[in-house]
């Protein structure tokens, strides 16, 4: 209405819009560096072995891989481990599945966090940091491979999830799973160079694979890519979730934010203007009665 | 000098007057404290095992399903039915309808205290509590963060609507000066606080924006923000009625008779406004339906379910408002209130909770304990409006 008014609430906007600016935070980054894993499941035996070895690096429960009979149901990650290798009877015979974080170019559960403790890393993996994290689950909601798994049983609960050994990578090592895997299943590198050996061995080997990448698309594209023989939804993947990165989806909503707090109040100045039935300024308290309130008191 | 001992003076006469009113008072065994106090008692246990124990003692979330009630209807229900507020003080501080004076009062605190006890009851929800402050304070700003905008206009809107009541706690209070200061600073908090609401009740459904691939689609539009942003509008003003009648019922020796003969009058407006948005609403989701191409999902389990809250509870009270406004029905327009209110519940449940995963072969309801805690947090928060009613003037413009 007056221009001081307009000031303070402008003041007052222009601190919410400091907080919502740069969403483009995790466009910045370049996937061309990001390190990855490829999985070719034509050449895995199912022996857990990464399992193994990913409980043992991470101080996690050690499955008993020799009796447990894991594999004859399929598993989801758990807040007890980071990965698991399923079974699955296809056309082609049974075929194993290791499953963990995929570890998304534009994670979807990174730009869900509101204290950034779920990050995506320069480097590529993604993790999880504890003293930031306030337990609110929204990475849950939001990750489209359901990844992120959280103790429900503690006091004191983490997010749990795969971590691509971020910390064996810092020390120059491969992954534990990586380092365990027996027949070269699973293989350590720059993700788009495991991007062109995965193409090649479809092209050197037509007929054995399917000629797709899980991973190389969905989701907008992830550090973990698969080979199959199979079509991919005989494994258990999930084939509808697009090529969308899923923080694309909350971005338009993110990038209103700063011209609704700026554009709606000055829209709002307007609109009290137009109103204005020409009564005094004092009108405008909180429940005042110009009729019964003021003059007696 | 002699300024100094009139503040020292001042300080201590407020003080001893809020350790005076702080004293209950009426009679002790009314049906609600009987109901209530043995429902807080029980929530309060109940929170102790979840801190004791983690949030598994005494909820049925999942990894499937990791939010529940307390998200679900606690949080995303209960801010859009703390939606009246900011309608309200828009209607009446930027457009300048004086017909709503009588009610803004007792809407501002109702949103204001709806923020602080369905917000607060987030900390229930939430892990690792100890952290609540991290998106406020630090380097750990999660700027591509939806939850953490919510966040963050959850806070400055508490802040607002504060505000925005004041100048009733500085009456209350006798402090002229204040009351006059925050008296002039109204319309830009208002103003801050009806563009925030704007953002947050939008931001709601921008949570589960990326949860595409987990909610039925006939819950999930790109364009749920404006659906839970428009249908705030209509949930608040059915509140404000339903909230409305109750007080005028339970406080009426609080209402001076003018002012409850001009509540019908109020009603009547509302009852027009909750109509029109909800035709609005309501030709939006048609819309949307059709351009999804959605005919062959109705005749499933999920489209009946659909229809009931489309239909049912949103529609069918569009009508009744539209028709007891014109015939001028107080019972049909109070009938509608309440099923719209329904409406909003379903439809915001649905998104959080019941569409949420609904592929899964094990389905989330809640444990009740979840249930009484959500009832505790509503016991508590209408314990706090008796509070404050009884001494402030809240349903009186002045004392
Ligand atoms: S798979 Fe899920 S948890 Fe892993 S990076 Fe992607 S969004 Fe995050
Ligand atoms: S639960 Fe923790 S890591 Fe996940 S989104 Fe919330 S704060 Fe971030």
């Amino acid at each position: 209405m007056d221009r001081r008014n307009f000031l303070k609430t402008t003041l007052a906007a222009g601190g919410g819009a400091l907080v919502s600016n740069d969403v483009r935070a995790l466009e910045l980054r370049h996937p061309e560096e990001f390190v990855g894993i490829l999985v070719d499941t034509t050449r895995c035996i199912g022996c857990r072995s990464c399992e193994v070895a990913c409980a043992e690096t991470h101080d996690m429960f050690v499955p008993d891989v020799l009796s447990d009979g894991a594999l004859a149901q399929p598993r989801k990650t758990s807040e007890r481990q980071y990965t698991i290798v399923n079974r699955f009877d296809t056309e082609k015979g049974e075929v194993f599945v290791k499953r963990q974080c995929m570890h998304c170019h534009q994670a979807a559960c990174a730009s869900a966090c509101p204290t950034e403790a779920m990050n995506k890393t320069l480097k590529g993996p993604v993790i999880w940091d504890g003293d930031k994290c306030i337990g609110c689950r929204f990475c849950m909601v939001s990750c489209p491979f359901d990844v992120p798994k959280f103790e429900y049983n503690e006091w004191n609960p983490k997010l749990v999830k795969c971590t691509m050994c971020f910390e064996r990578q810092a020390e120059g090592k491969k992954p534990a799973c990586v380092e365990a895997c027996p027949t070269d299943a699973l293989m350590f590198g720059i993700q788009v160079d495991n991007l062109e050996i995965a193409r090649h061995r479809i092209y050197a080997h037509p007929d054995k694979y399917v000629h797709q990448i899980y991973g190389e698309h969905e989701a907008g594209g992830t550090g973990w890519l698969y080979l199959s023989a199979v079509p991919f939804d005989q494994l258990g993947f999930r084939t509808d979730l697009g090529r969308t990165p899923y923080p694309e989806y909350t971005r338009e909503f993110l990038y209103a934010v700063p011209a609704i707090l700026f554009g709606v109040p000055a829209f709002l100045l307007a609109l009290n203007a137009l109103a204005d039935k020409g009564e005094p300024a004092e009108h405008s308290e909180l429940g005042f009665h110009p009729d019964e309130g003021g003059q007696q008191r | 000098m002699s300024n100094h001992t009139a503040v020292a003076s001042e300080t201590s006469r407020v003080f001893h007057f809020i350790l005076e009113e702080l004293k209950p008072r009426g009679p002790w065994l009314t049906p609600f404290n009987v109901i209530s106090i043995p429902i807080i008692l029980t929530g309060l246990v109940i929170l102790y095992f979840r801190f004791r124990y983690g949030l598994g003692a005494v909820t049925n979330l999942s990894q499937g399903h990791p939010w529940g009630l307390w998200m679900g209807f606690d949080v995303v229900t209960g801010v859009a039915l703390a939606g009246g507020a900011y309608v309200i003080t828009f209607a009446v501080y930027v457009m300048r309808v004086d017909k709503y004076q009588s009610i803004v009062r007792a809407t501002v605190l109702n949103g204001f205290l709806a923020y602080c006890f369905y917000g607060g009851a987030l900390l229930f929800d939430l892990g690792r509590p100890w952290h609540a402050m991290n998106p406020y304070i630090g380097n750990n700003f999660g700027y591509a963060s939806v939850l953490f905008l919510i966040c963050w206009h959850f806070a400055l809107y508490m802040v607002a609507a504060f505000v925005e009541f004041s100048p009733v706690i500085a009456e209350w209070l006798n402090l002229e000066k204040a009351r006059r200061f925050l008296k002039n600073i109204t319309l830009a908090t208002v103003i801050l606080g009806v563009t925030l609401s704007l953002l947050h009740q939008s931001g709601l459904g921008a949570l589960f924006l990326m949860a595409e691939p987990k909610i039925h689609p006939l819950w999930w539009s790109q364009f749920t923000p404006v659906l839970f942003f428009v249908s705030s509008i209509y949930a608040g003003l059915s509140m404000i009625i339903f909230e409305g009648t109750i007080s005028h019922k339970a406080f009426s020796h609080l209402i001076a008779p003018k002012n409850h003969h001009a509540f019908d009058d109020i009603v009547f407006g509302l009852a027009k406004g909750a109509a029109i948005t909800m035709f609005v609403y309501y030709v939006f989701k048609a819309l949307l339906f059709i351009h999804e191409k959605q005919w062959d999902l109705i005749n499933t389990v999920w489209g009946y379910w659909y229809l009931v809250e489309v239909i049912g509870f949103v529609l069918i009270p569009a009508f009744m408002f539209a028709f007891g406004h014109r015939h001028r029905s107080l019972n049909i327009i109070k009938t509608a209130a309440i099923m719209a209110l329904l409406g909003i519940v379903l439809n915001r449940l649905n998104v959080s909770i019941i569409a949420y995963g609904w592929y899964e072969a094990v389905r989330y309801y809640p444990s009740w304990q979840e249930i009484i805690v959500t009832l505790m947090v509503i016991c508590a928060e209408i314990w706090l409006f008796r509070w404050v009613v009884n001494r402030m003037p809240v349903f009186s413009a002045s004392h």
